[in-house]
């Protein structure tokens, strides 16, 4: 993604909905998050660097990869920022860069075995590929 | 009563006990489920990026078949009601997406969300009811304990889901009641398993699980049930220290009516 600091921020705003200036800072999002030791970068710092414009850091956080998409931090949120989808248009920012997918097709029949479920290869495909 | 049902692919393949045992047991309790006659998959996962529209199609075709046959839709699969819910709740209230969606589809009727979309455990607490259920158990499920395990896609968020209190759900309990079975109320019954991540960080969906294994253990389940294919995986597959039983609830609601 190109643009300046504000700009990439417009877009993360434009792609989740998010009004970021709703957010008190609780920290009730992290708090609630399955995955928060495998994140670099926490939900509620999501909300803040977007409200700062500083999206490149969040473009190469790993924390993109490790959200479950779980709604915790949404249901939680006492001002319904919705951090999941700040994460979620983060993710598609990055993976909407040519050749920046994540998980490729090619890699899926390595990953299947007998009792996985076609819902799980659909799921990781919609969120880590484009 | 006749029920528009959209089953989802995974419950065509890796999942057809599910599927197979919710038929069965509809059919016991006098409730028709007229599968759609052409459905789609629903992608899996709810597009949350507001400026996705494509992937938003399918649900759309499968709630606006619904509407032409003038019936309610049933779903099954937790994560296939989740999305159906949730992008029915997009075309009705967010009007950027709805027009979008209909310059894109160009239906006979523009559709606007007016279908109703019930998951089978809501079928079975608001349409059946409990009471009803219990009455036509004709194998009670006497002296097991039960432990429902909820995950995250028929909970969350609640304002769109309205399925249930999202942090002390009951209508599982309820339901393994009328099955004449007790249930185990444990503290990680809405946690979530780790979800599609299984696929990029396996460490972190057998945390998860493990978790709620040892919380469904200590509650003193002898099994776990559960809605969603998914969670059925990583509960049985990621479990790697304590392990339960793990069934789909339309397979014991099946036993119970002696249609199994």
């Amino acid at each position: 993604m190109h643009g300046t600091d504000q700009e990439l921020a417009e877009t993360i705003r434009r792609i989740s909905g998010v009004n970021t200036r709703k957010c008190m800072k609780c920290g009730k999002c992290s708090g609630a998050c399955p995955a928060f030791d495998e994140m670099d970068i926490h939900p509620h710092k999501f909300v803040s660097m977007v409200e700062k414009g500083d999206i490149e850091a969040l473009m190469a956080s790993k924390s993109l990869w490790n959200c479950l998409s779980c709604f915790a931090c949404v249901e939680r949120c006492p001002r319904s920022v919705e951090p999941a989808r700040l994460i979620e248009a983060v993710r598609v920012a990055v993976i909407r860069q040519q050749g920046a997918s994540h998980m490729k097709p090619d890699a899926v029949p390595g990953l299947l075995n007998d009792k996985l479920p076609q819902q799980a290869i659909t799921s990781a495909l919609r969120k880590y590929q484009k | 009563m006749i029920y528009s049902y959209y089953p989802g692919c995974t419950l065509k393949t890796k999942a057809k006990e599910l599927d197979r045992y919710a038929r069965s047991s509809a059919q016991a309790l006098g409730i028709e489920l007229a599968e759609l006659p052409e459905w789609q998959c629903c992608g899996a996962v709810y597009p949350m990026a507001r400026d996705e529209i494509a992937t938003r199609l399918s649900s759309v075709r499968a709630l606006a078949s619904a509407r032409d046959l003038g019936q309610d839709l049933v779903t099954l699969c937790s994560a296939c009601h989740h999305v159906i819910k949730r992008v029915n709740h997009d075309m009705a209230s967010d009007e950027d997406i709805r027009a979008k969606v209909n310059n894109y589809l160009d239906l006979p009727e523009p559709y606007a969300g007016e279908t109703r979309v019930i998951h089978y455990l809501e079928l079975l607490r608001d349409v059946v009811g409990f009471d009803e259920l219990k009455k036509k158990v004709v194998n009670p499920l006497k002296g097991r304990k039960i432990a429902a395990y909820y995950g995250c896609l028929l909970l969350r968020p609640s304002k769109e889901l309205g399925f249930d209190n999202p942090e002390n759900p009951s209508i599982m309990e309820d339901f393994i009641r009328a099955l004449g079975a007790e249930p185990a109320i444990y503290a990680y019954r809405n946690e979530c398993c780790g979800g599609y991540v299984t696929l990029e960080n396996n460490g972190l969906a057998q945390k998860k699980c493990n978790a709620i294994m040892a919380s469904a253990k200590d509650a003193g389940a002898e099994a776990v049930i559960t809605a969603c294919p998914l969670c059925m995986y990583n509960l049985d597959a990621n479990a790697t220290e304590e392990k339960l039983p793990v069934h789909y609830f339309t397979e014991l609601l099946a036993e119970a009516l002696g249609v199994k």
